[in-house]
């Protein structure tokens, strides 16, 4: 409905829901504004009065940033009395800031807004005390004699992040924001988001590190803006890097697709990892006789290695590799490439191994956290990638995330998730271990006996068949494989389950009944799910749901693994497995092989290569004695991972490319430095599947090189004919073979910044939700795999009898290499910490805080216990990122025999006081 | 098995930008404490964990402990399954309520809360602050000043506890205090259920719900009675029923029992004499506009009223009298702003009590959305009465072709103070001569407050204006919820009027900048010496301009009559 109206003496159109502002700005004016945040997810609220206009026939001016305008209206904008109105409104807002040569921001829109009204000096009596400073968060800072009580700090921490830390307190001109109970912000539930910072129109909250410590002065403004997108997550946020006399400021959120301008914690202040002092700025060889250890100190790698230039080091890199080939030929060399890299990288490494070594022996960390995901979305749908958008959560009515974490994982797509359940959707949270979102967000938590998935999703589907909630429509026309299934779950009654799952029937049938009941539902999923020797059943029987409800391939319903690393899904995508060739084509199929043949000249190997933890099991047989590791960290992320770091130190010739002395580097004979994801040029596919630019806005340190060239050079110098002047040739190449990369060009990123595939046309955008129509398996149909229940590989006794389980944190990403060394990510989780139930602590005798001992079959690590009730009393968590008390010492290596990933989620462990 | 040996590991990194803290022992935030959640648990007892409650919550927590310990608000967020920063907020903008973090001291155990309004302000209470202050035991109690309570007639007066001490002295209200005399009791006067009905009432109620009467025909005997909202805007009833009949159900009503304008006390008066001629009057427009829920919104400062409606009410669902639209008693906790109808309705969805930009009006959108009838006490009083008498008795009580019969609340110089049923159109010299037995001794006429602090201060030679709604707009002034404040020769309209724009800077909510900040200016500018007429110009104008709500806009009402009428006084 179009609403005719006049402003400022013209006539004017306003759509469906725009306000006078709206409107105002479009036709070219834009009024001033404090409160009002036109970003998506802002809703205006009207009470910094910056913005009044003078509609004819009212009493009162009116905030345009918040009213509606209606059929007829006239609306003034520049009558004497609004231009009054909001001069004065300022000059009273002006009047309680700091001086303004004292200011938090000096380019703050308070005093743009205060310019541009020729507002600069404050004639009336200013407030009667200024709130102190509260310096308590390393990343934030929190300066309320600049705060106008304008709410956009509640806002975004309530509304758009739905952090819940900040509140309007008190009253009056007393009403200022508060962290929990007017708590310093330190010490507060801050999650350190820094949507409030990013939000703030006057500089009351502040990017600690573009203030000066001791005056709180500082400014926003920046030399230079390069956009770009986060290095962290799989949820792909669009950023701008800030910079100032070189280097990056400040980072701010872009209004990509998948953010909608929002960061977490790692994405807006965890980027001084780039300068850090251990850095690698020069090529390093391993000194003669140097043994091969966890035993360098990264700030100091010449007591192991000594510095070479780039010339020596490609070539003994190159060397040692061509000389292991052409002793005992191609098959003893092996590769890791990385899900942290562009798509141009990734797919350079599997080229690379392919090419030059005549096998398909390359994989990557995918291998540790959604093989299984992949395997049963190949096997039961066609396809592995998600069939909707985690953005999707706002249009369903029942949201399941189950195994995952996403509030410290993903926080973006959890604010989607939390964004969801406030205006009314159901979240069902699963997960042995309780989070966040289970806590303060779920409708219906679900806090399940660990390692029972298979158990409580056959329940619910059993409940599903047995109360005629089955799609029979769908089902008939979309999947095969049905009656299969229904008779298979014709045992796994809730009451049956009820025990196993920790959970009682009536809730089983609750939750299946919801799920299958709701127009639309959509499933989340992580690591809880797929790193199980069970895994790819797990996976399996979450496809099964969703098919047999129809829940998949119509907007807000679907499947949905939360993808981990920033680019996992474009470097699987890319072939950066040893299964697959890239976009999923099977080395076994002949046709595949030809099609590949013929674009890349070479031959490529029939036979599947060996995975992450089958190269370390061949290092130990004397199959591989030689490794070509880009960007990745297996002595930290492996499982078991002495057994890796004794492979890891027996090869014969071993070449890491990577920014710091990693772990891994550490075992290295050749070490490349490489550049940080701001220092280089790519592309990146996130969990949405939306191909991504990435810019570089920094210049790789000393000697270090873009990983694209590196990897070039080093190509050549295992005699391969490579040309490739710029990543954009390689994604040239890679469009020709890839089908999943139609219509999406290198210029088309540059210029879009974004485009999801598939992609029906070169000026189109692509598909958020996939498979509405048909499946890509034969005939179209899904299939329905029916999965039963197995204990997980290790369970507890009498010796170990509590349950180990790892994962990730908020602050740090992964093994560490990078966050560890950012500095207020580091400073908010500065040591590794093993998390059990305050109950189970009282029952040790362990005040929380102390250190403790946690064992298993492999090993043992001594750290300090954190209470935590989210914890059941059997279990442990331990994060990965830590090497001083690496969990994965702990960790069982047993794989799914699908998609051979090991179960980090779960095994027998024990506690003592250390 | 293998041990992860210290000495194998290397010292991960010794950049001085890594700040070492000790490891996390705890997720972020301030830890449950399961004791202080048992402890809310059994203070809430039946109080359902229903976000809408969260006030009534609070109350039981200040009123079980003497303050909301940071603990005990942590175990309530937790309990209600809301953000601590929502508790808070809550929690700290009501006045009633004491918030004490960690390592703070609680309160003494009694508050005395000696009344600040203009009319105990003209009788003395800051001498009597000042005297109460200096002759207690301050671990034992304290003594706060506080805005209007509503006994403008027995000024000064004062709360201890909840029990009102009027016409108070330093010596009665340490005396009741020593005496343990600190909870107000249930208003003695008060015609119980029982004897109400025994005199036809409720009969009205029972006609409608039986269909003898249509909700037309009421809504036109309203109309012509000229029956308009008392709570201060004048909106005439019967329109309003039938606006609110217009938008889609389910529909709520609310009733408005938080007088809080200064000079106001005739709701008070009325409910502790007849509060089912106010219920039934209510039940009857709830029905009239199909209302499923009725909420009557009540100021914590009436805490005689509040337990006296507890009572009735609870005999009016034991009756089955409320069946239609069940009665909820809420309860304010100390601010003037919930007495604006979209902050009430904030409040009653137990959050802070900011005003609601309109449109949309809560006619269409109020209560939880909803479409929204709201009244004020007195309003709903006169409905069986216009209904059993006709319309045109009532319309026929006013004077100078005014409708109606008004409570008027007078205070201040007069020689007997109090609610005077009176005639709308009265002239406030008649009210004073006629009603109130005229000036007090030794006093002459300066001037008055024709509606509370809002309603602007005119001067004795308007004092033959009739007082209706509409008619005092012309002078810049209204008569509002006609609380008659009579000032005399021997007070200073200059300081009247700073206590008024002090009241209204400690009430603002501080949502919107012109009466966050214009009133803390405004008051800043009144207290310096010489009034700076230009930038009081200037505020005024961005006040009236630019506020949320009728606070900000009326806020400057006081100065702009010192200076209009009085202007000797701003010199």
């Amino acid at each position: 409905m179009t609403i005719r109206f006049t402003l400022d003496g013209h006539a004017v159109e306003a759509h469906e829901g725009e306000t006078i502002w709206d409107v105002a700005r479009r036709a070219g004016t834009t009024i001033p504004h404090l409160c009002h945040r036109p970003e998506p997810g802002y809703r205006p609220d009207g009470n910094c009065r910056a913005c009044m206009v003078e509609i004819e026939g009212e009493r009162v001016l009116a905030a345009s940033c918040i009213r509606p305008p209606a059929d007829g209206m006239v609306v003034n904008s520049a009558s004497e009395r609004a231009t009054t109105a909001r001069r004065l409104v300022m000059e009273l807002l002006v009047a309680d800031q700091p001086p303004r040569e004292a200011a938090h921001d000096a380019a703050s829109p308070l005093w743009r807004f205060a310019d541009e009204q020729g507002v600069t000096l404050a004639r009336f009596p200013g407030r009667e005390a200024a709130p102190a400073p509260d310096l308590s968060h390393p990343a934030m800072a929190v300066n309320l004699d600049a705060c106008i009580s304008c709410t956009l700090c509640a806002r975004a921490c309530r509304e758009v992040q739905v952090n819940d830390v900040i509140g309007m307190a008190y009253r009056g001109d007393h009403h200022r924001p508060v962290f929990d109970l007017d708590d310093p912000m330190g010490v507060s539930t801050c999650v350190a988001c820094g949507e409030c910072v990013q939000a703030c129109p006057t500089g009351a909250l502040m990017p600690a590190s573009i203030v000066d410590r001791e005056t709180q002065v500082g400014t926003r403004g920046a030399d230079e803006t390069v956009d770009s997108v986060c290095p962290y997550c799989g949820v792909g946020c669009q950023i701008s890097y800030k910079l100032r006399d070189g280097a990056i400021a400040y980072v701010e959120g872009r209004d990509g697709p998948a953010n909608e301008s929002r960061l977490c914690v790692k994405g807006r202040f965890g980027f001084d990892y780039v300068a850090s002092p251990e850095r690698l700025t020069v090529p390093l060889i391993r000194r003669e006789g140097a043994p091969k250890g966890l035993n360098v100190d990264p700030a100091n790698p010449f007591t192991h290695f000594r510095e070479a230039t780039w010339e020596e080091a490609l070539d003994a890199a190159a060397g040692g590799l061509a000389r292991i080939r052409d002793a005992h030929g191609g098959e003893a060399i092996a590769g890791f490439g990385s899900a942290k890299g562009s798509n141009e990288e990734a797919y350079l490494v599997q080229k690379l191994i392919r090419q030059a070594f005549g096998h398909n022996n390359v994989d990557h960390c995918t291998r540790l956290c959604h093989a299984s995901s992949v395997a049963a979305l190949m096997e039961g749908i066609g396809s592995g990638a998600v069939t909707a958008p985690f953005n999707d959560a706002l249009l369903a009515d029942v949201i399941v995330v189950i195994g995952a974490n996403p509030t410290e994982n993903h926080p973006v797509a959890a604010t989607y998730f939390k964004q969801a359940v406030k205006r009314g959707a159901k979240l069902v949270v699963m997960d042995p271990r309780g989070n966040t979102l289970m806590a303060r967000h779920a409708t219906h938590p679900i806090r399940f006996r660990p390692g029972a998935d298979v158990a409580l999703l056959n329940a619910m589907m059993h409940v599903i068949v047995t109360e005629n909630l089955v799609d029979r429509d769908y089902v008939a026309t979309h999947t095969e494989g049905y009656e299969r299934l229904a008779d298979h779950l014709a045992a796994y009654t809730p009451e049956a389950m009820a025990e196993r799952c920790g959970i009682d029937a009536d809730t089983i049938r609750t939750v299946a009944r919801l799920y299958a009941t709701a127009e639309r539902a959509i499933v989340f999923w992580g690591m809880g799910v797929s790193q199980h020797t069970h895994g790819t059943d797990n996976a399996r029987c979450l496809i099964s749901l969703a098919l047999m409800t129809g829940q998949v391939g119509r907007p807000g319903t679907g499947l949905h693994p939360l993808r981990g690393q920033n680019n996992v899904q474009g470097a699987s995508d890319a072939g950066l497995i040893p299964m697959v060739l890239p976009d999923y084509a099977k080395v076994t199929d002949p046709a595949v092989r030809a099609r590949f043949e013929a674009a890349w000249g070479f031959p490529v190997s029939p036979r599947p290569g060996l995975t992450v933890t089958e190269i370390m099991d061949a290092i130990h047989d004397g199959a591989i004695r030689a490794l070509y590791v880009m960007g990745e960290n297996p002595a930290m992320s492996d499982p078991d991972v002495a057994h890796a770091r004794d492979a890891l130190a027996k090869l014969e010739h071993c070449v890491v490319q990577d920014i710091f002395l990693t772990e891994t580097a550490m075992y290295a004979d050749v070490v490349l430095p490489a550049s940080a994801w701001p220092e280089k040029t790519g592309t990146v596919t996130n969990t949405n599947r939306q191909v991504q630019m990435g810019r570089p806005a920094l210049a790789p340190p000393g000697e270090a090189r873009e990983d694209f060239a590196i990897l070039v050079d080093l190509g050549r110098r295992l005699g391969l004919p490579w040309d490739y002047a710029h990543p954009r040739e390689v994604f040239a190449e890679m469009a020709a073979v890839m089908p999943s990369l139609a219509n999406i060009s290198w210029e088309r990123l540059e210029r879009e910044d974004v485009v999801t595939y598939p992609c029906p046309a070169p000026d189109a955008p692509g598909h958020a939700v996939v498979f509405g129509d048909a499946f890509p398996r034969a005939g179209g149909r899904a299939l329905f795999v029916p999965a039963g229940l197995r204990a997980p590989d290790e369970t507890p006794d009498d010796a170990f009898p509590m349950v180990l389980t790892t994962g990730r944190q908020l602050e740090h990403w992964h093994t560490g290499a990078m966050t560890r060394r950012a500095g207020i990510l580091d400073a908010l989780e500065p040591a590794p910490t093993a998390s059990l139930n305050p109950r189970t602590l009282a029952r040790l005798g362990v005040p929380a805080g102390a250190p403790i001992r946690v064992e298993t079959r492999r090993g043992a690590i001594t750290l300090a216990a954190r209470a935590d009730g989210a914890l059941q009393e059997d279990m442990v968590f331990v994060p990965f990122a830590y090497v001083e008390a690496a969990a994965n010492l702990l960790t069982n290596p047993a794989i799914d025999p699908d998609g051979k990933i090991p179960e980090f989620k779960y095994c027998a462990a024990r506690v003592v006081a250390a | 098995m293998r041990d992860n040996a210290p000495a194998e590991a290397p010292e991960h990194g010794s950049s001085p930008a890594r700040t070492r803290r000790g490891p996390r022992r705890r997720p972020r935030g301030r830890p449950l404490d399961e004791a202080a959640l048992a402890e809310v648990r059994a203070l809430l007892g039946p109080v359902e964990r229903r976000r809408d409650l969260l006030i009534e919550a609070l109350h039981r927590l200040q009123d079980g402990v003497g303050h909301l310990a940071a603990r005990h608000l942590k175990a309530l967020a937790e309990e209600f399954r809301i953000p601590e920063a929502e508790v808070h907020e809550v929690a700290s903008f009501y006045h009633h309520f004491d918030i004490v973090k960690e390592g703070e001291t609680p309160p003494p155990p009694l508050t005395i809360r000696v009344c600040d309004g203009v009319a105990c302000m003209m009788a003395g209470a800051e001498r009597l602050q000042a005297a109460l202050a200096a002759g207690v035991d301050a671990s034992a109690i304290r003594v706060l000043a506080a805005p209007c309570i509503g006994r403008c007639a027995g000024a000064p007066a004062v709360h201890v506890g909840t029990r009102a001490v009027e016409r108070a002295t330093p010596e009665a209200v340490l005396a009741a205090a020593r005496a343990g005399d600190v909870v107000e009791p249930v208003p003695a006067q008060a015609l119980a259920l029982e004897a109400y009905r025994a005199d036809g009432g409720y009969r009205l109620l029972d006609e409608c719900l039986s269909g003898a009467r249509d909700a037309e025909s009421l809504v036109a005997t309203l109309s012509d009675a000229g029956l308009r909202g008392l709570g201060g805007a004048g909106f005439p009833a019967g329109r309003k029923w039938a606006i609110v009949r217009g938008f889609p159900g389910p529909r709520l009503m609310t009733v408005n029992g938080d007088e809080g304008e200064p000079g106001t006390f005739k709701d008070r008066h009325h409910l502790e004499r007849d509060p089912h001629r106010f219920l039934e009057g209510a039940l009857v427009a709830a029905w009239a506009v199909e209302a499923t829920r009725l909420y009557v919104y009540l100021r914590d400062e009436y805490a005689g009223v509040r337990a006296l409606l507890e009572r009735e009410v609870a005999a009016i669902k034991a009756a089955g009298l409320d069946r239609h639209a069940p009665i909820e008693l809420r309860r304010g906790a100390g601010a003037y702003i919930c007495g604006e109808e979209s902050a009430m309705l904030e409040s009653i969805e137990g959050k802070r009590g900011l005003p609601r930009h309109r449109p949309p009006y809560i006619a269409e959108r109020g209560l939880f959305g909803r479409p929204t009838l709201n009244h004020n006490v007195e309003t709903l009083l006169w409905i069986r009465d216009i209904v059993e008498k006709g319309p045109d008795w009532f319309a026929g009580l006013g004077v100078r072709g005014h409708k109606g019969l008004r409570s008027f609340s007078v205070s201040g110089r007069v020689r007997e103070p109090g609610v005077k049923l009176a005639p709308a159109g009265i002239t406030c010299r008649e009210l004073i001569d006629d009603y109130c037995g005229g000036m007090a001794d030794g006093h002459a006429l300066l001037g008055y407050l024709p509606g509370g602090a809002s309603g602007g201060i005119l001067p004795a030679r308007m004092a033959d204006l009739p007082l209706d709604f509409g008619m005092l707009e012309p002078h810049k002034a209204f008569v509002g919820s006609h609380a008659v404040v009579v000032l005399s020769d021997r007070d200073d309209v200059r300081k009247v009027a700073l206590n008024l724009v002090r009241f209204f800077r400690h009430e603002s909510c501080g949502q919107c900048t012109p009466c966050r900040s214009g009133t803390q200016k405004m008051e800043a500018l009144l207290a310096a010496g010489r009034w700076d007429l230009h930038l009081l110009g200037d505020l005024e104008q961005v006040m009236r301009d630019a506020s949320i709500c009728g606070l900000g806009q009326a806020a400057p009402n006081p100065v702009a009559s010192v200076l209009n009428y009085f202007p000797e006084s701003a010199r």
